[in-house]
């Protein structure tokens, strides 16, 4: 059984490394569903002046011809003009990388901005892209046919589990 | 009993034909996917490349440019190729049959029909006929059924009232002409709403419309005591061959709504029309623009219902 690093102590050492990377341009945006929960820890420790935008990306998607519209999508909120922006774009779990191309796709729908940084709690390898994360708080070594998700206990407390299916 | 002819073997929407016989999860998926949508509408790029290189047939077989243009915007906005087919005016003029239009664009890789018919169950020959990844979406037949325009109905309920219980909906006017008023009274009674009302006279009120679940009124004052929400309907002129009543004047008088019948109604209550209105007959001016009214959003909201519809039955 794989030791899993733990979400609550990757999570201050995460904003501490961001912190030397805020500008005055800097904004944050969380990715539905775990990246937003991610973020919403992420975004009070840093003191960016606008407030955290949060994204589905299921409009996005580059499996909609095999698998459908999955249920349940939700609104993607960005309150803040993107144009020009240094963005973090914040997700927990980097596997094949379709999600953050579909996440810059549906970005440049709202504007251009300055930059994208990558926020991951968790690095598993397996891109199936070239997409790289610029802030990894772990990498972290997935077995074959599991998947690693962030979870949300009742109190709020964030952890990384192993799930079956790929 | 037959399998539901709007869904596939696994319990999800195929074809949307009606409102009546689909399971409540699917309803709100419907509406809860919409919701997202509305956000894309608001959007300086009012676009998404969900369904890009999908074929999107528009099938009028009887006149809407209302209904026909929000389901093309529809379709676009969600980056779909739209065909635009006054069948009409054409084919059916030449004498083809109705599959054999539907079998000719179908060969032209038709991935969504969108069917208005003037005979009720024209959709449903259709959907029994197409191709297994062919979808119709049931834009008005006959009598029948406009499951999109109740679910758009249902979406602004939601929106304005957040939740279907404790609500009572009274539906007012031409209601055995209305197809709009059928797929409203069972997405209205399989989402929960208490108590839904028809008021309307006699004549314009189909025999037996009490087996629906609603509570008739044939006083209007009566009728819009309490209610939450009020949906006026089109008085369909050119629906009616016999003198079923004595004159518009005569309507406005007794089921036309004013200001002092909607002051009977709750002080929030919203009023709806799925247009195109009939100012002075069926609802006044001060009501259609006044602060209740949530005419416009109706509109609006109604895109982005269709584009739940296309893009979830699209991707099934």
């Amino acid at each position: 059984m794989t030791k899993l690093p733990d979400a609550e102590t990757l999570l201050p050492k995460l904003a501490a490394e961001l912190r030397g990377h805020i500008t005055p341009a800097s904004a944050m945006i969380g990715l539905h569903t775990g990246g937003a929960w991610l973020a919403e820890r992420l975004h009070p420790l840093l003191g960016m002046k606008d407030p955290l935008g949060l994204m589905d990306i299921a409009f996005y998607r580059d499996d909609y011809a095999k698998e459908g519209l999955k249920h349940d999508p939700k609104r993607t909120k960005i309150p803040f003009e993107v144009e020009g922006r240094d963005l973090l774009l914040v997700d927990d779990v980097l596997y094949t990388g379709r999600t953050v191309r579909a996440a810059m796709n549906e970005l440049f729908d709202y504007g251009r901005p300055r930059s994208i940084s990558l926020v991951v709690l968790a690095d598993r390898g397996g891109r199936q892209l070239p997409i790289a994360a610029q802030h990894v708080g772990a990498r972290v070594e997935v077995p074959a046919g599991k998947r690693l998700r962030l979870k949300r206990g009742a109190s709020g407390k964030l952890s990384l589990e192993l799930e079956d299916g790929g | 009993m037959a399998a539901n002819p709007q869904l596939n073997a696994n319990g999800e929407l195929q074809h949307l034909l009606s409102i009546e016989g689909l399971p409540r999860e699917i309803l709100v998926q419907i509406l809860d996917t919409a919701e997202p949508f509305a956000g894309v509408t608001e959007r300086e790029v009012k676009k998404v490349p969900l369904m890009r290189g999908k074929s999107v047939f528009n099938l009028f077989f009887e006149a809407s440019t209302r209904t026909r243009t929000t389901f093309e915007i529809a379709a676009k906005r969600l980056s779909a190729d739209v065909i635009n087919l006054n069948v009409a005016a054409s084919s059916q003029s030449k004498g083809e049959s109705l599959l054999d239009t539907v079998a000719n664009l179908s060969a032209m890789q038709a991935d969504v029909f969108v069917v208005r018919h003037g005979s009720s169950g024209a959709p449903y020959l259709i959907a029994r006929h197409v191709k297994p990844h062919e979808h119709v979406i049931n834009a008005g037949d006959g009598r029948h059924a406009h499951p999109t325009q109740g679910l758009l109905d249902l979406y602004t309920i939601r929106h304005y009232k957040k939740d279907f219980t404790g609500l009572t909906v009274a539906i007012v006017g031409d209601v055995l002409h209305s197809r709009v008023a059928r797929s409203l009274i069972h997405g209205l009674t399989t989402l929960g709403a208490p108590e839904v009302r028809v008021i309307g006279p006699q004549t314009l009120l189909p025999a037996g419309v009490e087996s629906l679940g609603v509570r008739v009124f044939h006083d209007m004052r009566a009728g819009l005591k309490g209610c939450d929400v009020v949906v006026m309907l089109r008085l369909q002129n050119e629906r009616m061959n016999g003198a079923l009543l004595p004159s518009a004047q005569e309507f406005f008088k007794h089921y036309g709504l004013t200001a002092d019948k909607l002051a009977l109604a709750k002080a929030d209550a919203i009023v709806m029309h799925p247009g195109p209105m009939n100012r002075g007959v069926e609802i006044d001016s001060s009501v259609a623009d006044g602060p209740h009214s949530v005419i416009l959003p109706q509109v609006t909201f109604g895109i982005a219902v269709r584009m739940a519809v296309m893009s979830i039955v699209a991707g099934n």
